[in-house]
């Protein structure tokens, strides 16, 4: 079983219209949508929820204001600023790393278990799909990516599905770094503007650190094809394979408000670029053992 | 008055929002601006400050002394984040996965742990010179002071970054802060204490979707808060049906355009390039500081 990761570093340069089209064109995939805070997926792929899991993230302290001294002992020992003079504890601050609880000399501290979001398993009319839902205001999306790939790695098993197609959150932190470990190969998702050129650069140091071979795709290329240039050139330096050029298409949004991917949508340049690219990828992980 | 800039989707827009309302407002106003996209910060490849170097930030993570260790394990089940680990009676650490709550040196019965600092990113600097004076053709002064966090790659952990540039925030004048995208810790941790929230979304069902997530993090955090459409008539009206519904007020649009698009991609940003838009930038400062002083003014109310 193969896994292929979207990412872009730069948020909205195209990872969600990419994988969708992916989705349509890959013949025996699982999909999973990593980007459990601001997920979009779904509202082209219209999964079919089958079942839904709750997810428990970070634990959360809890005081019991009629054994509180008010000692401050919590208040001093919080590294995460999450206990204020008052001692009140503030819930998004909070890492449920239990040092208050530990420290506190009269037991007034629990540490309660928080529900931080839901888990779906799903089904779509490109196959099965894994996604979540990390409710606004939450810690440990890292741990929800890593909730989200068990499940695709469960159903590729289970319905001997041959690759799992994730769409990566943007950044590079936590929850990317969680998207994309143990990977076969990250697509990054560029576009030619410095934005777009400067997160690239910083995305694929965290791909070399964790050792992922990437591949690029330039979205829009025809915006400015001077960057578009240079993006080459800095990949070809780099050893990362260009694998495909997007031109610039209004049918990209038409597609997503009909709900639909690109490929499905129509067959113009845009469609055409998606589907060679993503042969190119197919047989480039066909060669990755 | 310290406004934040988010959007729940990424790539709507929220660098461009910062960075040409803050040189618009030089006119008007001292400027600081804080790039809180501590994994992606792009607000100075618009504004081109030169930067120094102001700190390191760290966080402490655990170095455990093999001759003291008796290998009782404590610290491992007592850590939340899977950072140490027993094997053959030794510790491991992976610090990577450390938080830095200091838990496994307080629960080691041997005193056998110690910390250590770890660099997971730092905070830079500097000024910007302003919009020039049409008529006289002078730099206006004051400038913009200019800060950004930068998480190491390979780095999880944004929130103490941004933390660290806030405490370098102004008590007045104009203070812009350019947010991560979506809505989780990093995202709360730069809204906190904000006056008002601009959130930037583009006329599209992910922009949409995404538009609605961040208006549950604004209303929860009660901040005063409006919308800006970007890249205006690039696809329908359900953003604008939306805020209606919801009695968002949509504070100014942005059309799609080629030479916006081009601008932006050269990093060039495009009020100084399109005479027309600082006065748009400088009216919507105007309106926000109207509904974030209407918004203060009604809970004094509440609270009398």
């Amino acid at each position: 079983m193969k896994q292929l990761t979207v990412i872009s570093g730069k948020g909205g340069t195209g990872k969600t219209t990419v994988t969708a089209s992916f989705a349509a064109l890959a013949e025996n995939a699982v999909l999973a949508d990593c980007d459990v805070d601001a997920a979009d997926l779904h509202l082209i792929l219209k999964p079919e929820v089958i079942s839904t899991h709750d997810f428990f993230g970070l634990k959360l302290a809890h005081i019991d204001y009629d054994l509180c001294t008010r000692c401050g002992q919590c208040v001093r020992h919080c590294r995460f600023d999450a206990i204020d003079d008052d001692i009140n504890i503030i819930a998004d601050r909070c890492e449920g790393c239990g040092v208050c609880q530990f420290v506190c000399p009269v037991d007034a501290i629990s540490m309660k278990e928080r529900l931080s979001g839901h888990s779906h398993i799903s089904s779509t009319r490109f196959g099965p799909m894994a996604h979540a839902r990390l409710f606004t205001a939450e810690e440990a999306s890292g741990k929800l990516v890593a909730v989200v790939r068990n499940n695709a790695r469960i159903l590729a098993y289970e319905q001997k599905r041959g690759i799992i197609i994730i769409d990566g959150p943007p950044g590079i932190g936590c929850p990317v770094i969680s998207a994309i470990s143990g990977v076969d190969i990250c697509l990054i998702v560029t576009e030619p503007s410095l934005s777009g050129m400067h997160d690239l650069e910083r995305v694929l140091e965290v791909t070399a650190h964790f050792k992922i071979p990437s591949l690029v795709c330039i979205n829009k290329c025809d915006i400015n094809p001077d960057n578009s240039a240079k993006i080459k050139s800095f990949c070809k330096e780099a050893g990362v394979g260009v694998v495909g050029e997007l031109v610039y298409d209004r049918s990209v949004t038409q597609a997503q408000i009909k709900g639909l991917s690109v490929v499905e949508y129509d067959d113009g340049e845009v469609s055409q670029s998606l589907k060679a690219m993503w042969n190119r990828i197919m047989e480039i992980l066909d060669q990755i053992k | 008055m310290k406004v934040t800039v988010a959007s729940g989707k990424g790539g709507t827009g929220k660098t461009t929002l910062v960075t040409n309302l803050a040189l618009s407002l030089t006119q008007l106003e001292r400027v600081q601006v804080l790039d809180c996209d501590v994994e992606e910060p792009n607000s100075n490849l618009f504004l081109g400050a030169e930067l120094t170097h102001l700190e390191n930030i760290e966080i402490m993570t655990p170095v455990v002394d093999a001759e003291k260790c008796d290998g009782c394990g404590k610290c491992v089940r007592f850590c939340q984040y899977n950072s140490l680990a027993l094997a053959k009676e030794k510790v491991l650490v992976f610090s990577e996965m450390c938080h830095g709550c200091g838990g496994c040196k307080l629960v080691c019965p041997q005193n056998a742990i110690s910390e250590e600092p770890r660099t997971i990113g730092v905070v830079e600097g500097g000024n910007i010179g302003a919009l020039m004076d049409k008529e006289t053709k002078e730099i206006q002064t004051p400038h913009i002071e200019f800060l950004q966090g930068l998480l190491k790659p390979s780095e999880p952990m944004a929130v103490p970054i941004i933390k660290a540039l806030k405490k370098r925030m102004w008590d007045d004048g104009a203070v812009l802060l350019d947010a991560p995208p979506g809505t989780s810790c990093p995202v709360i941790e730069a809204l906190r204490g904000s006056d008002f929230c601009l959130l930037v979304t583009e006329p599209t069902p992910f922009g949409l979707h995404d538009l609605k997530l961040a208006v549950d993090v604004v209303r929860s955090m009660e901040i005063p808060f409006g919308v800006i459409i970007n890249r205006d008539g690039a696809g329908n009206d359900e953003v604008r049906k939306y805020c209606s519904n919801e009695s968002i007020r949509v504070l100014l649009s942005i059309p799609e355009s080629m030479e916006i698009a081009k601008l932006y991609s050269d990093g060039i940003p495009f009020v100084t390039k399109m005479d027309q838009w600082p006065v748009r930038f400088q009216n919507l400062w105007s309106d926000i500081e109207k509904m974030a002083s209407a918004a203060q003014m009604a809970k004094v109310g509440e609270v009398k």
